[in-house]
């Protein structure tokens, strides 16, 4: 009985302990500034810009990882073939990667002397510095989080539906549009949330590839790097809308994921 | 799996917090007699103040010499947030005041020690054609400066006033070339690798940015002395420093012979004091 008690009184010291850690930080942002300061520095140009940037980019790289991604997803989890680790582990590849490494390869690869810029650069077309190279930065390294998700969606389909269409004489594309996808639905739908989640704090990537332009390149986490060296009120304000959102994020893939059976 | 007895995970808490102690113990403790000078340096003297804290290691053994290298107000920001650094050595004036002001400073310790000035670059290949900063306003150059808090953007905002200021470029070349800026860097050690990458066609950096080894990738163009902006570089001790007498005398190194030799290397003009 006693030993029970000392556990329970361990557990719940370290839980503690570590929900502290984790909360007091967030909080302390809160606490750093008053409403009024928070109110009146959403209407700075450097804030709106980057709010509104980091938005539109997030959406368009959601969007292109979810074309690409999806069809991606449903063959590795429903063909075996050979080579398909490989596809696997380079689809995954960019979680692991640190965003520095990330940055340095775009650059290395559709840089304007880069092995794939430099031709792109004969007919005039330069990636770097523009919105473009911010999205093809987030879709770089928040496609895994869709990708992995959707294949595990898919796999959790159980192929009799799959199998009961086709004898019915749904064509393989009929029976992934009406089947199998809706079926994976909430899965899908969470993986897209995470995605779009890990596109809007892009950071490392994106400040090596695309640099950093008000309005053009600077997202919310480049323009609270930047604003913090001078105007720290605008930084604070950044991050806690970062704060919500991700904390919105977080609930929402929670509700969607509940729903599931 | 047999499940363990609750004792046995008693005993895995109890083991885990030993860890952690043992392990906050350890950090804490010292091989006696060394110190370790923490050196908040402005990112445009990575490469002089790497080299002045091994020659000083080598003359001082029980001197360990840390550096955090990056741009000023970063710095600045975090010793205002209360990091702990013996040296604060920054690119600029304003920001070394800034501290000066909020009591961060052994004010008696703080003192100018360097001049630099800022210079033109572009990659050898110079696809833009620049052959001056009399170039920076034609359309469609791609421009990299600072932004207006890291000390060197903010000399170049003040040399382009200067520019503008004459009737000979006037407010019309100010603008064309701000119109040009693709990039605000937070350091100025982020804009030699985008130039010597052929990524941008320009940037105004330090006279000092250029290493020898840059000389093969990038071309560099002085900036006529009539609108250059000379940085002056203080450094000083900060007030919480636990180790003051050995911050002077690094510092003292600094200012030595030795010091001002590989400063004036890099291409500072280090002031004598």
């Amino acid at each position: 009985m006693l030993w029970r008690a000392v556990l329970t009184l361990l557990t719940a010291a370290l839980l503690a302990l570590f929900l502290l850690f984790i909360t007091l930080p967030v909080a302390s942002l809160f606490l750093r500034i008053s409403p009024e300061e928070f109110l009146s520095s959403l209407t700075e140009p450097v804030v709106l810009d980057a709010l509104s940037l980091s938005f539109v980019t997030a959406t368009v790289s959601t969007v292109i990882v979810v074309l690409f991604g999806t069809p991606l997803a449903l063959v590795n989890a429903r063909r075996d073939y050979r080579g398909r680790e490989l596809v696997d582990t380079l689809t995954d590849l960019p979680i692991v990667l640190p965003p520095a490494v990330a940055g340095l390869a775009l650059l290395m690869a559709f840089g304007r002397r880069g092995v794939v810029g430099q031709y792109l650069d004969l007919f005039g077309i330069q990636i770097g510095f523009t919105t473009l190279a911010v999205v093809m930065a987030q879709v770089f390294v928040a496609s895994p989080f869709y990708i992995r998700q959707a294949r595990a969606s898919f796999e959790a389909v159980d192929s009799l539906y799959e199998d009961a269409a086709r004898t019915l004489g749904a064509s393989p594309g009929t029976v992934a549009l009406r089947i199998t996808i809706p079926l994976a639905q909430a899965g899908l739908v969470s993986g897209a949330i995470l995605s779009f989640a890990r596109a809007l704090g892009e950071f490392g990537a994106t400040i090596m590839f695309a640099g950093n332009f008000q309005g053009r390149t600077q997202t919310m986490p480049l323009a609270i790097y930047t604003t913090m060296q001078g105007d720290m009120n605008a930084a604070i304000s950044l991050s806690i809308i970062l704060v919500v959102i991700s904390f919105a994020v977080i609930s929402a893939v929670k509700i969607v994921t509940r729903r599931k059976y | 799996m047999k499940v363990p007895t609750p004792a046995t995970l008693v005993a895995i808490c109890l083991l885990m917090i030993a860890g952690l102690l043992v392990a906050g113990c350890t950090t804490t403790e010292q091989a006696p007699e060394t110190t370790t000078l923490t050196v908040f340096t402005a990112a445009s003297l990575t490469g002089a103040f790497t080299d002045i804290g091994k020659a000083y290691e080598a003359q001082n053994e029980n001197v360990k010499v840390d550096f955090v290298f990056d741009g000023s107000q970063t710095l600045r920001t975090q010793i205002e947030q209360g990091a702990n650094a013996d040296i604060f050595v920054s690119a600029s004036t304003k920001h070394m005041k800034a501290l000066q002001d909020g009591g961060f400073m052994e004010n008696s310790t703080v003192t100018p020690f360097l001049g630099n000035s800022l210079a033109l670059i572009v990659p050898v290949e110079n696809q833009a054609g620049i052959a001056g900063v009399a170039d920076l306003n034609k359309p469609g150059v791609k421009l990299v400066i600072g932004t207006k808090d890291v000390p060197f953007g903010d000399y170049t905002r003040q040399m382009l006033d200067k520019m503008a200021a004459d009737p000979a470029y006037g407010q019309a070349y100010k603008d064309a070339v701000m119109k040009n800026v693709v990039s605000e860097e937070t350091a100025v050690s982020s804009v030699v690798p985008k130039l010597a990458l052929g990524e941008a066609d320009a940037a105004i950096v330090y006279k000092s940015d250029v290493s020898k080894d840059d000389l093969t990738k990038v071309t560099r163009f002085d900036i006529p002395a009539e609108y250059n902006v000379v940085a002056t570089y203080p450094l000083g001790i900060l007030a919480e420093s636990a180790s003051k007498t050995e911050a002077a005398s690094f510092i003292a190194f600094v200012r030595g012979p030795d010091g001002s030799a590989i400063l004036t290397e890099y291409g500072f003009d280090p002031i004598s004091g």
